[in-house]
Protein backbone atom coordinates (compact mmCIF):
# COMPACT_ATOMS: atom_id res chain seq x y z
CA UNK A 1 0.00 0.00 0.00
CA UNK A 2 0.98 3.65 -0.90
CA UNK A 3 1.01 5.20 2.57
CA UNK A 4 1.55 2.03 5.89
CA UNK A 5 4.37 3.77 6.90
CA UNK A 6 5.72 6.97 8.85
CA UNK A 7 5.92 9.33 5.86
CA UNK A 8 5.91 12.97 7.50
CA UNK A 9 7.87 14.10 4.33
CA UNK A 10 4.10 13.96 2.31
CA UNK A 11 3.34 17.08 3.76
CA UNK A 12 6.47 18.99 2.67
CA UNK A 13 5.51 16.93 -0.91
CA UNK A 14 2.20 18.51 0.03
CA UNK A 15 2.78 21.75 0.04
CA UNK A 16 5.40 21.50 -2.80
CA UNK A 17 1.70 20.30 -4.70
CA UNK A 18 -0.06 23.26 -3.92
CA UNK A 19 2.62 25.77 -5.07
CA UNK A 20 2.46 23.91 -8.82
CA UNK A 21 -0.86 23.77 -8.43
CA UNK A 22 -2.32 26.91 -6.78
CA UNK A 23 -4.84 27.83 -9.84
CA UNK A 24 -6.22 24.10 -10.16
CA UNK A 25 -6.92 24.19 -6.00
CA UNK A 26 -8.24 27.73 -6.04
CA UNK A 27 -10.70 26.31 -8.15
CA UNK A 28 -12.18 23.35 -6.80
CA UNK A 29 -11.94 25.80 -3.28
CA UNK A 30 -14.29 27.48 -5.05
CA UNK A 31 -16.51 25.21 -6.13
CA UNK A 32 -16.22 23.36 -2.64
CA UNK A 33 -17.88 27.22 -1.44
CA UNK A 34 -20.66 27.31 -4.32
CA UNK A 35 -21.90 24.16 -3.28
CA UNK A 36 -21.50 24.83 0.52
CA UNK A 37 -22.85 28.24 -0.02
CA UNK A 38 -26.07 26.89 -1.45
CA UNK A 39 -26.96 24.14 0.29
CA UNK A 40 -26.71 26.66 3.41
CA UNK A 41 -28.52 29.66 2.10
CA UNK A 42 -31.54 27.09 1.01
CA UNK A 43 -31.24 25.44 4.77
CA UNK A 44 -31.00 29.07 6.44
CA UNK A 45 -34.24 30.19 4.47
CA UNK A 46 -35.86 26.67 5.33
CA UNK A 47 -35.30 26.57 8.65
CA UNK A 48 -34.54 29.86 10.19
CA UNK A 49 -38.00 31.30 9.57
CA UNK A 50 -39.50 28.09 11.31
CA UNK A 51 -37.15 28.43 14.20
CA UNK A 52 -37.93 32.15 14.62
CA UNK A 53 -41.94 31.86 15.11
CA UNK A 54 -41.50 28.63 16.99
CA UNK A 55 -39.43 29.95 19.43
CA UNK A 56 -41.57 33.54 18.94
CA UNK A 57 -44.44 31.57 19.82
CA UNK A 58 -43.08 28.97 22.63
CA UNK A 59 -44.76 26.09 20.55
CA UNK A 60 -42.77 23.22 19.47
CA UNK A 61 -40.36 22.22 21.52
CA UNK A 62 -40.85 18.56 20.84
CA UNK A 63 -40.22 18.93 17.26
CA UNK A 64 -37.34 21.35 18.01
CA UNK A 65 -35.76 18.71 20.21
CA UNK A 66 -36.62 15.74 17.80
CA UNK A 67 -35.22 17.70 14.05
CA UNK A 68 -32.03 18.33 16.50
CA UNK A 69 -31.50 14.26 18.07
CA UNK A 70 -32.72 12.74 14.54
CA UNK A 71 -30.48 15.28 12.29
CA UNK A 72 -27.26 14.52 14.34
CA UNK A 73 -28.15 10.36 14.20
CA UNK A 74 -28.26 11.00 9.98
CA UNK A 75 -24.47 10.32 9.21
CA UNK A 76 -23.29 12.50 6.15
CA UNK A 77 -22.00 9.78 4.08
CA UNK A 78 -25.37 7.95 4.24
CA UNK A 79 -27.57 11.18 3.50
CA UNK A 80 -24.96 11.29 -0.08
CA UNK A 81 -25.12 8.08 -0.34
CA UNK A 82 -29.46 7.18 0.00
CA UNK A 83 -29.53 10.68 -2.24
CA UNK A 84 -27.81 9.00 -4.68
CA UNK A 85 -29.87 6.32 -5.05
CA UNK A 86 -32.95 8.85 -5.14
CA UNK A 87 -31.17 11.72 -7.32
CA UNK A 88 -28.33 10.32 -8.57
CA UNK A 89 -24.87 11.55 -9.68
CA UNK A 90 -25.07 15.79 -9.69
CA UNK A 91 -25.01 18.84 -8.09
CA UNK A 92 -28.65 18.76 -6.83
CA UNK A 93 -28.24 14.89 -4.88
CA UNK A 94 -25.65 17.03 -2.77
CA UNK A 95 -27.41 20.55 -2.18
CA UNK A 96 -30.18 18.25 -0.90
CA UNK A 97 -28.09 16.34 1.13
CA UNK A 98 -26.16 19.21 2.89
CA UNK A 99 -29.06 20.86 3.42
CA UNK A 100 -30.63 17.97 5.44
CA UNK A 101 -27.71 18.21 7.43
CA UNK A 102 -27.62 22.28 8.05
CA UNK A 103 -31.60 22.55 9.40
CA UNK A 104 -31.24 20.47 12.09
CA UNK A 105 -28.53 22.90 14.49
CA UNK A 106 -29.87 26.43 12.43
CA UNK A 107 -33.41 25.58 13.86
CA UNK A 108 -33.11 24.41 17.10
CA UNK A 109 -30.83 26.90 17.85
CA UNK A 110 -33.11 29.73 16.63
CA UNK A 111 -36.37 27.98 18.53
CA UNK A 112 -33.64 27.80 21.75
CA UNK A 113 -32.71 31.29 21.33
CA UNK A 114 -36.10 32.89 20.88
CA UNK A 115 -37.44 30.70 23.33
CA UNK A 116 -34.96 31.46 26.34
CA UNK A 117 -35.43 35.64 25.69
CA UNK A 118 -36.41 37.02 29.04
CA UNK A 119 -40.24 36.52 28.96
CA UNK A 120 -40.74 39.92 31.51
CA UNK A 121 -38.56 42.13 28.59
CA UNK A 122 -41.04 40.51 25.46
CA UNK A 123 -43.91 41.39 27.65
CA UNK A 124 -42.65 44.71 28.36
CA UNK A 125 -42.07 45.36 24.79
CA UNK A 126 -45.42 44.27 23.62
CA UNK A 127 -46.80 46.75 26.77
CA UNK A 128 -44.93 49.37 24.53
CA UNK A 129 -47.54 48.96 21.94
CA UNK A 130 -44.82 46.55 19.82
CA UNK A 131 -46.50 44.34 16.91
CA UNK A 132 -45.97 40.58 17.25
CA UNK A 133 -43.36 40.79 14.28
CA UNK A 134 -41.59 43.67 15.78
CA UNK A 135 -41.29 42.13 19.27
CA UNK A 136 -39.73 39.33 17.41
CA UNK A 137 -37.43 41.37 14.86
CA UNK A 138 -36.70 44.19 17.18
CA UNK A 139 -36.47 42.40 21.50
CA UNK A 140 -36.17 39.06 20.65
CA UNK A 141 -34.09 37.90 17.85
CA UNK A 142 -31.18 41.03 19.19
CA UNK A 143 -31.47 39.17 22.14
CA UNK A 144 -31.24 35.95 20.68
CA UNK A 145 -28.43 36.44 18.50
CA UNK A 146 -25.52 34.55 19.79
CA UNK A 147 -27.41 31.35 19.60
CA UNK A 148 -28.79 31.86 16.55
CA UNK A 149 -25.43 32.64 15.11
CA UNK A 150 -23.99 29.65 17.29
CA UNK A 151 -26.30 27.21 15.18
CA UNK A 152 -25.47 28.59 11.79
CA UNK A 153 -22.05 28.41 12.84
CA UNK A 154 -22.52 24.55 13.32
CA UNK A 155 -24.23 24.13 10.46
CA UNK A 156 -21.29 25.97 8.46
CA UNK A 157 -18.61 23.55 9.72
CA UNK A 158 -20.93 20.30 9.11
CA UNK A 159 -21.88 21.78 5.53
CA UNK A 160 -18.06 22.58 4.76
CA UNK A 161 -17.01 18.63 6.40
CA UNK A 162 -19.73 16.99 4.12
CA UNK A 163 -19.15 18.56 0.83
CA UNK A 164 -15.86 16.95 1.07
CA UNK A 165 -18.09 13.79 0.64
CA UNK A 166 -20.05 14.90 -1.37
CA UNK A 167 -17.05 14.01 -3.91
CA UNK A 168 -17.94 10.08 -4.21
CA UNK A 169 -21.13 11.56 -5.71
CA UNK A 170 -19.48 13.97 -8.02
CA UNK A 171 -19.92 16.77 -6.50
CA UNK A 172 -16.82 18.27 -7.26
CA UNK A 173 -14.90 20.54 -4.92
CA UNK A 174 -11.65 19.73 -2.81
CA UNK A 175 -13.21 16.46 -2.27
CA UNK A 176 -12.98 14.95 -5.58
CA UNK A 177 -9.03 15.63 -5.16
CA UNK A 178 -9.57 13.97 -2.04
CA UNK A 179 -11.21 10.95 -2.70
CA UNK A 180 -8.72 10.49 -6.20
CA UNK A 181 -5.74 9.46 -4.71
CA UNK A 182 -4.39 7.41 -7.55
CA UNK A 183 -4.45 10.61 -9.80
CA UNK A 184 -3.40 13.10 -7.24
CA UNK A 185 -0.91 11.18 -4.94
CA UNK A 186 -0.77 11.25 -1.63
CA UNK A 187 0.86 14.50 -1.70
CA UNK A 188 -2.14 15.96 -3.47
CA UNK A 189 -4.76 14.69 -1.35
CA UNK A 190 -2.67 16.13 1.66
CA UNK A 191 -2.55 19.52 -0.30
CA UNK A 192 -6.57 19.38 -0.64
CA UNK A 193 -7.08 18.31 2.80
CA UNK A 194 -4.87 21.27 3.91
CA UNK A 195 -7.14 23.12 1.81
CA UNK A 196 -10.36 22.20 2.86
CA UNK A 197 -9.50 22.42 6.62
CA UNK A 198 -8.61 25.60 6.10
CA UNK A 199 -11.77 27.08 4.36
CA UNK A 200 -13.83 25.28 7.29
CA UNK A 201 -11.24 27.49 9.89
CA UNK A 202 -12.02 30.54 8.19
CA UNK A 203 -15.50 29.99 7.80
CA UNK A 204 -15.68 29.28 11.44
CA UNK A 205 -13.14 31.73 13.03
CA UNK A 206 -15.49 34.67 10.59
CA UNK A 207 -18.58 33.65 12.63
CA UNK A 208 -16.61 33.36 15.74
CA UNK A 209 -15.65 37.19 15.83
CA UNK A 210 -18.92 37.76 14.55
CA UNK A 211 -20.73 35.92 17.23
CA UNK A 212 -18.49 38.15 19.65
CA UNK A 213 -19.41 41.64 18.02
CA UNK A 214 -23.13 40.55 18.15
CA UNK A 215 -22.61 39.57 22.01
CA UNK A 216 -20.40 42.88 22.91
CA UNK A 217 -22.81 45.00 21.55
CA UNK A 218 -26.41 43.79 22.69
CA UNK A 219 -29.88 45.82 21.28
CA UNK A 220 -31.77 46.47 18.72
CA UNK A 221 -30.30 46.56 15.23
CA UNK A 222 -30.81 49.03 13.55
CA UNK B 1 -10.93 5.44 -4.61
CA UNK B 2 -8.33 4.71 -2.34
CA UNK B 3 -6.07 2.06 -2.07
CA UNK B 4 -7.99 0.57 0.83
CA UNK B 5 -10.87 0.31 -1.32
CA UNK B 6 -9.00 -1.23 -4.41
CA UNK B 7 -7.55 -3.51 -2.36
CA UNK B 8 -9.96 -4.69 0.33
CA UNK B 9 -10.61 -8.48 -0.28
CA UNK B 10 -14.50 -9.88 1.02
CA UNK B 11 -17.21 -10.90 -0.42
CA UNK B 12 -18.42 -9.10 -3.66
CA UNK B 13 -22.13 -7.73 -3.53
CA UNK B 14 -24.42 -7.95 -5.36
CA UNK B 15 -23.74 -10.33 -8.21
CA UNK B 16 -25.51 -8.88 -11.09
CA UNK B 17 -25.24 -12.15 -13.19
CA UNK B 18 -26.72 -14.84 -10.78
CA UNK B 19 -28.81 -12.49 -8.20
CA UNK B 20 -32.53 -12.58 -7.71
CA UNK B 21 -34.43 -10.17 -10.10
CA UNK B 22 -34.86 -7.96 -7.73
CA UNK B 23 -31.04 -7.72 -7.21
CA UNK B 24 -30.77 -7.99 -10.87
CA UNK B 25 -32.83 -5.18 -11.58
CA UNK B 26 -31.21 -3.67 -8.30
CA UNK B 27 -34.64 -2.93 -6.28
CA UNK B 28 -35.03 -0.60 -3.61
CA UNK B 29 -35.07 -3.00 -1.00
CA UNK B 30 -34.59 -6.72 -2.08
CA UNK B 31 -35.16 -8.62 1.32
CA UNK B 32 -33.56 -12.05 -0.09
CA UNK B 33 -30.42 -10.32 -0.45
CA UNK B 34 -30.67 -8.62 3.03
CA UNK B 35 -30.91 -11.71 4.39
CA UNK B 36 -28.05 -13.75 2.68
CA UNK B 37 -25.62 -11.05 3.31
CA UNK B 38 -26.60 -10.67 6.61
CA UNK B 39 -24.09 -12.84 7.76
CA UNK B 40 -20.94 -12.02 5.83
CA UNK B 41 -21.51 -8.70 5.46
CA UNK B 42 -23.98 -6.58 7.01
CA UNK B 43 -23.60 -8.23 10.94
CA UNK B 44 -19.33 -7.74 10.79
CA UNK B 45 -19.39 -4.38 9.84
CA UNK B 46 -22.31 -3.29 12.46
CA UNK B 47 -19.86 -4.87 15.11
CA UNK B 48 -16.94 -3.32 13.45
CA UNK B 49 -18.62 -0.08 13.71
CA UNK B 50 -19.94 -0.28 17.72
CA UNK B 51 -16.39 -1.65 18.41
CA UNK B 52 -14.62 1.89 16.83
CA UNK B 53 -17.36 4.14 17.86
CA UNK B 54 -17.17 2.68 21.56
CA UNK B 55 -13.31 3.15 21.93
CA UNK B 56 -13.37 6.35 20.46
CA UNK B 57 -15.56 8.02 23.23
CA UNK B 58 -14.29 6.21 25.76
CA UNK B 59 -10.83 7.18 25.02
CA UNK B 60 -12.33 10.89 24.49
CA UNK B 61 -14.00 10.75 27.73
CA UNK B 62 -11.24 9.60 29.47
CA UNK B 63 -8.97 12.29 28.07
CA UNK B 64 -11.86 14.58 27.97
CA UNK B 65 -12.11 14.61 31.46
CA UNK B 66 -8.56 14.98 32.39
CA UNK B 67 -8.74 18.24 30.55
CA UNK B 68 -11.71 19.48 31.94
CA UNK B 69 -10.85 19.15 35.48
CA UNK B 70 -7.10 21.10 34.27
CA UNK B 71 -9.50 23.85 32.95
CA UNK B 72 -11.63 23.94 35.93
CA UNK B 73 -8.86 23.91 38.37
CA UNK B 74 -7.04 25.83 36.87
CA UNK B 75 -9.21 28.64 34.90
CA UNK B 76 -5.91 30.09 32.82
CA UNK B 77 -6.22 26.59 31.15
CA UNK B 78 -9.78 27.13 29.97
CA UNK B 79 -9.60 29.18 26.68
CA UNK B 80 -6.46 27.41 24.84
CA UNK B 81 -7.88 23.75 26.11
CA UNK B 82 -11.39 25.25 24.73
CA UNK B 83 -9.77 26.75 21.30
CA UNK B 84 -7.74 23.64 20.51
CA UNK B 85 -10.99 21.35 20.93
CA UNK B 86 -13.00 23.39 18.65
CA UNK B 87 -10.26 23.98 16.18
CA UNK B 88 -10.08 20.18 16.17
CA UNK B 89 -13.60 19.87 15.64
CA UNK B 90 -13.55 22.13 12.90
CA UNK B 91 -11.38 20.49 10.57
CA UNK B 92 -13.50 17.96 7.83
CA UNK B 93 -13.32 14.40 9.30
CA UNK B 94 -12.52 13.08 5.34
CA UNK B 95 -9.41 15.41 5.38
CA UNK B 96 -8.48 14.61 9.01
CA UNK B 97 -8.45 10.88 8.00
CA UNK B 98 -6.19 11.83 5.00
CA UNK B 99 -3.65 14.09 7.03
CA UNK B 100 -3.14 11.46 9.83
CA UNK B 101 -2.69 8.87 7.38
CA UNK B 102 1.12 9.53 6.39
CA UNK B 103 1.71 9.88 10.05
CA UNK B 104 0.11 6.55 11.20
CA UNK B 105 -0.69 4.91 7.85
CA UNK B 106 -4.31 3.02 7.00
CA UNK B 107 -4.78 1.60 10.42
CA UNK B 108 -7.31 2.14 13.09
CA UNK B 109 -5.05 4.19 14.89
CA UNK B 110 -5.86 6.57 12.36
CA UNK B 111 -9.36 6.80 12.43
CA UNK B 112 -9.46 6.17 15.97
CA UNK B 113 -7.21 9.37 16.51
CA UNK B 114 -9.81 11.04 14.40
CA UNK B 115 -12.54 10.32 16.00
CA UNK B 116 -11.07 10.93 19.48
CA UNK B 117 -10.47 13.88 18.21
CA UNK B 118 -14.10 15.02 17.48
CA UNK B 119 -15.05 14.28 21.01
CA UNK B 120 -13.28 17.02 22.57
CA UNK B 121 -15.37 19.39 22.14
CA UNK B 122 -18.19 18.53 22.99
CA UNK B 123 -17.70 16.21 25.95
CA UNK B 124 -14.96 19.10 27.42
CA UNK B 125 -17.93 22.08 27.38
CA UNK B 126 -20.22 20.52 28.77
CA UNK B 127 -18.04 18.97 31.45
CA UNK B 128 -16.79 22.33 32.14
CA UNK B 129 -20.50 24.26 31.86
CA UNK B 130 -21.72 21.37 34.48
CA UNK B 131 -19.13 22.01 36.85
CA UNK B 132 -19.39 25.28 36.83
CA UNK B 133 -23.10 25.05 36.90
CA UNK B 134 -23.37 23.94 40.75
CA UNK B 135 -25.09 26.49 43.14
CA UNK B 136 -22.45 28.28 45.15
CA UNK B 137 -25.45 27.19 48.26
CA UNK B 138 -24.09 23.13 47.58
CA UNK B 139 -20.75 24.14 47.90
CA UNK B 140 -21.52 26.38 50.83
CA UNK B 141 -23.16 23.94 52.71
CA UNK B 142 -20.42 21.55 51.99
CA UNK B 143 -18.34 23.67 52.97
CA UNK B 144 -19.90 24.02 56.58
CA UNK B 145 -20.30 20.45 56.48
CA UNK B 146 -17.13 20.13 56.87
CA UNK B 147 -16.37 18.36 53.04
CA UNK B 148 -12.45 18.39 52.00
CA UNK B 149 -12.07 19.92 48.34
CA UNK B 150 -11.98 15.92 47.11
CA UNK B 151 -15.27 15.14 49.10
CA UNK B 152 -16.84 18.29 47.76
CA UNK B 153 -15.94 17.04 44.25
CA UNK B 154 -17.00 14.08 44.64
CA UNK B 155 -19.98 14.11 46.53
CA UNK B 156 -21.44 17.29 45.14
CA UNK B 157 -19.69 19.12 42.34
CA UNK B 158 -19.39 15.77 40.08
CA UNK B 159 -23.33 14.10 41.20
CA UNK B 160 -24.59 17.71 40.26
CA UNK B 161 -22.40 18.25 36.60
CA UNK B 162 -24.03 14.38 35.84
CA UNK B 163 -26.95 15.75 33.68
CA UNK B 164 -24.75 18.06 31.54
CA UNK B 165 -22.01 15.30 31.47
CA UNK B 166 -24.34 12.65 30.10
CA UNK B 167 -25.71 15.12 27.58
CA UNK B 168 -22.33 15.97 26.08
CA UNK B 169 -21.71 12.31 25.93
CA UNK B 170 -25.08 11.52 23.93
CA UNK B 171 -24.30 13.84 21.56
CA UNK B 172 -20.62 12.74 21.24
CA UNK B 173 -21.49 9.04 21.14
CA UNK B 174 -24.03 9.93 18.43
CA UNK B 175 -21.97 12.05 16.22
CA UNK B 176 -19.02 9.57 16.64
CA UNK B 177 -21.06 6.95 15.25
CA UNK B 178 -22.11 8.76 12.52
CA UNK B 179 -18.57 10.32 11.60
CA UNK B 180 -17.43 6.92 12.13
CA UNK B 181 -19.07 6.11 8.36
CA UNK B 182 -16.80 7.80 6.76
CA UNK B 183 -14.04 5.64 8.17
CA UNK B 184 -14.00 3.29 5.50
CA UNK B 185 -11.79 5.41 3.52
CA UNK B 186 -9.09 4.83 4.83
CA UNK B 187 -9.88 1.57 6.46
CA UNK B 188 -12.08 -1.59 5.02
CA UNK B 189 -14.20 -1.87 8.90
CA UNK B 190 -17.68 -0.32 10.20
CA UNK B 191 -20.85 0.59 7.93
CA UNK B 192 -19.34 2.52 5.73
CA UNK B 193 -17.44 -0.56 3.67
CA UNK B 194 -21.02 -1.46 2.31
CA UNK B 195 -22.09 1.70 1.51
CA UNK B 196 -18.52 2.42 -0.34
CA UNK B 197 -18.74 -1.08 -1.95
CA UNK B 198 -22.36 -0.72 -2.97
CA UNK B 199 -21.40 3.01 -4.97
CA UNK B 200 -18.88 1.28 -6.28
CA UNK B 201 -21.06 -1.26 -7.67
CA UNK B 202 -23.78 1.00 -10.13
CA UNK B 203 -25.20 2.22 -6.96
CA UNK B 204 -26.58 -0.90 -5.28
CA UNK B 205 -29.80 0.42 -3.45
CA UNK B 206 -30.57 -2.02 -1.25
CA UNK B 207 -27.38 -2.57 0.90
CA UNK B 208 -26.96 1.60 0.89
CA UNK B 209 -30.16 1.78 2.52
CA UNK B 210 -29.86 -1.48 4.86
CA UNK B 211 -26.04 -0.34 5.76
CA UNK B 212 -27.20 3.38 5.91
CA UNK B 213 -30.47 2.29 8.45
CA UNK B 214 -28.25 0.46 10.54
CA UNK B 215 -25.92 3.53 11.01
CA UNK B 216 -29.04 5.23 11.90
CA UNK B 217 -30.42 3.38 14.23
CA UNK B 218 -27.24 2.52 15.86
CA UNK B 219 -26.95 6.14 16.65
CA UNK B 220 -30.42 6.25 18.07
CA UNK B 221 -30.39 2.75 20.31
CA UNK B 222 -26.85 4.76 22.11
CA UNK B 223 -28.99 7.81 22.52
CA UNK B 224 -31.69 5.81 23.76
CA UNK B 225 -29.48 3.42 25.97
CA UNK B 226 -27.84 7.00 27.63
CA UNK B 227 -31.00 8.57 28.24
CA UNK B 228 -32.29 5.72 30.62
CA UNK B 229 -28.51 5.99 31.88
CA UNK B 230 -29.37 9.38 33.24
CA UNK B 231 -32.67 8.21 34.53
CA UNK B 232 -30.84 5.73 36.87
CA UNK B 233 -27.93 7.94 37.72
CA UNK B 234 -29.76 11.14 38.34
CA UNK B 235 -33.18 10.23 40.21
CA UNK B 236 -33.21 13.27 41.99
CA UNK B 237 -33.70 15.07 38.68
CA UNK B 238 -37.00 13.36 37.81
CA UNK B 239 -38.55 14.45 41.49
CA UNK B 240 -37.25 17.88 41.18
CA UNK B 241 -39.59 17.75 37.99
CA UNK B 242 -42.42 16.35 40.14
CA UNK B 243 -42.06 18.86 42.69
Amino acid sequence: MLADQFEPGTFVDAFRFMGHNAGFLLQKSGEHLELSLTALGIALLLSLPLGLWLGHRHRGLFFAVSVSNVGRALPSLVLIAVGLTIFGVGFWNNTAALVVLAVPPILTNAYFAIDGVDRDVVEAARGMGLGELQVLWRVELPLGLPLVIAGIRIAVIFVIATATIAAIAGGGGLGEIIVDQPSYGLSGVVAASLCVSALAFLAALLLSLLLRQMSRRPGPIP
Amino acid sequence: MTPALASGGGPVIPNFGQGSSCEIHNGWFCTDWVRAHWGDTLQPALVQHVELAAIAVAIGFVLASALAFAGFRFRLLDPPIGFFADFLYTIPSLALFQLLVPLTGLTVTTVEIALVSYTLLILYRNMIEGLRGVPPDALEAARGSGFTRLQTLVHVELPLALPAVIAGLRIATVSTISIATVAAFVIPEGLGRPIFVALEQEVFKTEILTAGGLAVLLALSADAVLVLAQRALTPWSRLERRA
